[in-house]
């Protein structure tokens, strides 16, 4: 067999790219089919049904649960306001009544006779979806959201944390190799996605929070500066709702790695455009890798390709090696045996020969190589 | 179920659908005895665009066809019935994790009592418990219903009370979760199946606090009485309304369902019924772990009772990083008797986690990889220990006898000492270069004491062989024993410590070609050859105040079970001590790694 199938991240200049907006329960689609969208226009919103706030009754009044109905001053279904009197007792000939009050406001949801607990049903939340992008509302999913397009420059990461922003893209380094340094950042970068080279440091993350830089995206960072942001050691690679100023995304892994070169000059060729970024990261069946969108202008003709994740390696396909001894390491395949080889770990597995740009050749597993785009 | 005539069935096809991949496999009868033949595998198509499991099992069978030359799929894709000559099978039975398989919410009143059953239940059915709720979880109500509107469980199971006590505290539990309305991951059409389990006299109390939104289920108390669990009901209520409501909802398992002749099972529940079995029909106890890339399954087998624990995030891809969270990096790197630094090393615990298909391509790499599985399964082996207790809150009657016993209810079950047969699969016990490996890392991981036989998994196929007990469980057992695992040999180690050097046992084995005598001082280990199949008889005699099974400092005689690794004779104690300096640990590490040969040649 002389090609395979192996992941790779998306990067592309122009793509035609979709996104489904959805509620998360059913509610109403303020925009039609058809129509034009700015990335933070609300599309589709709802209520959740209020927080429910348990008062046992029976406990506070000192009541058998079955006498609670009767007490009652308010019926399931009515208002009440925090600190009203839900339930008074009858006292003793009319007298030393004792009352219970409502700790917040809202709907009473029950009275149960069996545990003489009351159930009070806070405020509906609002739950509002925005659009995310700026693009042209292609379908309408009734109740529920929309989905959205636009034509786009995108790029996926490999890991992010934070959820989605927005702001103009700004590069700060000059080549993909400088690193990501506080120096680098100033006051006037605020609300904007902020670019870098190779690592970020921790205390340029730190500094783009104090400025409240929308997004930092980078080559890599160490994981000691990730622990040190987060307030502790990240487990499972399920992130974006961290409580952090700033979105944060790695393109290509943890550790002092230069961003891939295509990837930095695109970015670097949309400088001043409008970005949409989410730093969700989900490594897990059905990954969600983080992400960088920034639609293409109106009238701009160019074209538009099919952003790939997964495709077919062969002699000559650009990748990159994604595990030590040659981490991070660009090159291209030279040879893909049909045989499996003993690894220097023992273990037997399917190799492929890399081309290095320096014309070293190295061999290593299939499984730890990632298609790039040239 | 259709019933089946175990003596017609020549032919069985068993497919597993894992989250990644669909697994199959061929059993004959060979001569008058089951055997499985051939193995085939393709990916699992529950995701888009494919959208239908069928597919990924009619790959995988179409793999296994091509090796056996025998023809399974018919040409409107369906599996080929009844078996006739070179053609089709007679049984075909399947198991399903696809989709993140079956995920749990349990509540209970009491968190060590009622809660703890309920949990039990769950996973002894093959769920993934995400959360369980009990009064006195020490959460506050309105904490309590936050998390229940965050998870978003495929099922809910209650249960509190004894049969005949107050009904109080669990309708109270029921009255949080109904308007709490948790939200199922399959949509808002989704009606979500809650099981009753409790008090008899709550049940209808608790229906009258549950709407229509969804779908309850009174099944008998799992807890009648404080004495006693009734797990069953439960348990067979979990995989009917798995397969009516989870399975329904997964793409493409309508059709799967009619296909087979047994009931599709959660994968750890069929894992668990083969493990069940084969403890019973040959009166052993029995611990297997599973220890894959996001979780780590343990179920044991002691003195009958089953238990099953699932170590949500310790895994070796997914969650690797977790488990050096959990088990701090000092405590991995102890098991490796390289020279590591640390900060590189947490870069690439992250990068493995981000890209969790790498595969580990230099002996250093292999050796830290290794290290965090020692750890990951020492981890879920403690807390399979902490949850495989004897029933908390049971009245203890005590006699004079019991005046200086300090036994208490909710004692752990499991006891190396008493355990038999260790049992491992998942890719980092399978794929090791070497069995010594996989037996090394066995041994320190879960540390069994006497005599403890030792084997792996040979392809995982402990799922298929679950389910294939149900409908025909000589075939199952047969293959079990022959095919399924590869033993490694068998570790003797006596329990006790003592100080480095001094005298822990000396040993004779006579059989199978081996006439050995010797002994062992602390902090040593030694590997001898015994082939697979063979089997020895060994006599060891433990110094003073070290047992090796039959009390401090009595010789204990018994078998010896050889395989690919042979004996381990381990004498570094137990509990096992590495020492607390690094640089003395990796000189201790080192010599066991040359005593175990646990390095792979150099590749030509």
């Amino acid at each position: 067999m002389a090609h395979a199938y192996t992941p790779g991240l998306k990067v592309s200049p122009r793509t035609r790219y979709r996104c489904r907006r959805i509620l998360p329960i059913k509610g109403e689609v303020l925009v039609r089919t058809g129509q034009q969208v700015d990335s933070r226009d609300v599309v589709a919103q709802t209520f959740m049904p209020g927080n429910i706030t348990p008062v046992n009754v029976a406990n506070l009044l000192s009541l058998p649960p079955a006498d609670v109905p009767e007490c009652m001053l308010k019926e399931p279904g009515m208002r009440v306001e925090a600190g009203e009197a839900l339930a008074r007792t009858k006292g003793i000939f009319g007298m030393f009544k004792s009352e219970c009050k409502a700790r917040v406001s809202g709907t009473i949801e029950s009275i149960s006779q069996v545990t003489g607990q009351v159930i009070l049903r806070g405020e509906p939340i609002p739950v509002r979806v925005l659009a995310y992008l700026a693009g042209r509302v292609v379908e309408e999913i009734p109740g529920e959201g929309v989905v959205l397009e636009s034509e786009a420059t995108f790029i996926q990461g490999i890991f992010g944390i934070g959820g989605e922003a927005f702001g103009p893209v700004r590069m700060v380094c000059r080549n993909e190799k400088e690193e990501l340094t506080a120096e680098r950042l100033d006051e006037g970068m605020k609300g904007a996605v902020v670019v870098g080279g190779s690592r970020m440091t921790g205390e340029a993350v730190r500094k783009a929070f104090r400025i409240g830089i929308s997004a930092l995206v980078s080559g890599g960072m160490d994981d000691a500066d990730l622990r040190q942001i987060l307030g502790y050691d990240l487990g499972v690679a399920v992130t974006g709702s961290e409580p952090v100023a700033t979105t944060l995304i790695i393109t290509e892994g943890f550790g002092r790695i230069a961003m891939a070169r295509k990837t930095f000059r695109l970015l670097a060729s949309r400088e001043g455009a409008p970005a949409s970024v989410n730093g969700a990261t989900q490594i897990r069946a059905g990954v969600q890798r983080p992400e960088i969108v920034i639609p293409s202008p109106a009238g701009d003709a160019g074209e538009v390709d099919a952003a790939r994740t997964a495709g077919l390696l062969e002699v000559g396909t650009p990748v990159r090696v994604i595990r030590d001894p040659h981490f991070g390491m660009i090159g291209v395949v030279s040879g893909l045996p049909a045989e499996p080889r003993v690894l220097g770990s023992g273990s037997r597995a399917r190799v492929l020969e890399v081309r290095l740009e320096s014309g070293r050749r190295l061999v290593v597993p299939r499984a730890n190589v990632e298609l790039i785009e040239a | 179920m259709k019933q089946i005539d175990p003596d017609s069935v020549n032919v069985i096809l068993a497919t597993d659908c894992g989250s990644t991949t669909t697994k199959a496999i061929l059993i004959r009868k060979v001569d008058g005895e089951y055997r499985q033949t051939h193995r085939g595998e393709a990916p699992t198509t529950v995701e888009e665009p494919a959208a239908d499991v069928t597919l990924g099992v009619v790959n995988a069978v179409a793999e296994v066809a091509e090796m056996a030359g025998r023809r399974l799929i018919d040409d409107a894709g369906r599996i080929l019935r009844p078996a006739s000559g070179g053609e089709g099978c007679d049984l075909y039975i399947s198991t399903s994790s696809a989709g993140g398989g079956l995920q749990m919410m349990v509540a209970g009143v009491v968190r060590e009592m009622t809660a703890a059953s309920a949990k039990r239940a769950a996973l002894g059915a093959g769920a993934i418990v995400m959360d369980v709720l009990a009064s006195n979880d020490r959460r506050l109500p309105h904490e309590q219903i936050h998390r229940i509107r965050e998870l978003r469980p495929d099922m809910v199971l209650i249960s509190g009370g004894t049969d005949g006590g107050t009904t109080r505290h669990v309708v109270q539990m029921a009255e949080l979760i109904a308007p709490a309305r948790p939200q199922p991951r399959f949509g808002a059409e989704y009606r979500m199946p809650v099981i009753f389990a409790g008090n008899r006299d709550a049940a209808p109390l608790v229906e009258q606090t549950f709407d229509e939104s969804v779908q309850l289920s009174i099944v008998p108390n799992l807890r009648p009485v404080l004495e006693r669990e009734n797990l069953g009901p439960a348990r067979d209520k979990i995989h009917d309304l798995f397969l009516e409501h989870v399975m329904a909802h997964a793409p493409g398992y309508d059709r799967l369902i009619r296909w087979t002749d047994a009931p599709i099972m959660p994968t750890p529940g069929a894992v668990g019924n083969i493990l069940q079995r084969i403890a019973q029909q040959q009166r052993i106890n029995v611990v297997g772990v599973d220890i894959g890339g996001a979780t780590t399954d343990v179920f044991s087998v002691f003195d009958g009772t089953f238990n099953r624990t699932v170590s949500a995030n310790l895994g070796m891809s997914y969650s690797i990083s977790n488990v050096c969270a959990e088990a701090t990096l000092p405590s991995i790197l102890r098991w490796v008797h390289l020279e590591m630094e640390e900060g590189e090393l947490r870069n690439h615990v992250k990068n493995k986690m981000i890209r969790p298909t790498t595969i580990p391509q230099t002996r250093e790499s292999l050796f830290f990889e290794q290290a965090v599985a020692r750890e990951a399964l020492r981890l879920a082996y403690d807390q399979h220990k902490q949850f495989a207790t004897t029933l908390k809150g049971v009245q203890q009657q005590r006699t004079v006898g019991d005046t200086f016993s300090q036994e208490a209810s909710g004692q752990t079950l499991v006891d190396n000492m008493k355990l038999d047969l260790l049992v491992g699969s998942g890719g980092v016990l399978s794929h090791a270069p070497l069995m010594q490996q996989t037996a090394a890392l066995l041994v320190d991981a879960f540390q069994p004491e006497g005599i403890t036989w030792l084997a792996k998994d040979s392809i995982f196929m402990m799922p298929h062989l679950g389910v294939l007990a149900q409908v025909h469980p000589e075939a199952a057992l047969q293959v079990f024993r022959r095919d399924c695992l590869i033993s490694l040999g068998t570790c003797v180690a006596p329990r006790g410590t003592g100080a480095w050097g001094s005298p822990a046992f000396r040993y004779a084995i006579s059989g199978g070609g081996l006439e050995e005598e010797g002994a062992l001082s602390f902090g040593e280990i030694k590997r001898l050859p015994l082939g697979l199949g063979a089997s020895a008889r060994i006599v060891v005699e433990p110094a003073r105040k070290v047992d090796a099974g039959a009390g401090p400092g009595r010789p204990l005689e018994g078998e010896l079970r050889g395989g690919t690794v042979g004996v381990l004779l381990d004498a570094r104690g137990r509990p096992l001590a590495l020492p607390d300096d690094r640089e003395a640990c990796r000189k201790a590490m080192a010599q066991w790694v040359r005593d175990l040969d646990l390095v792979p040649p150099v590749p030509a």
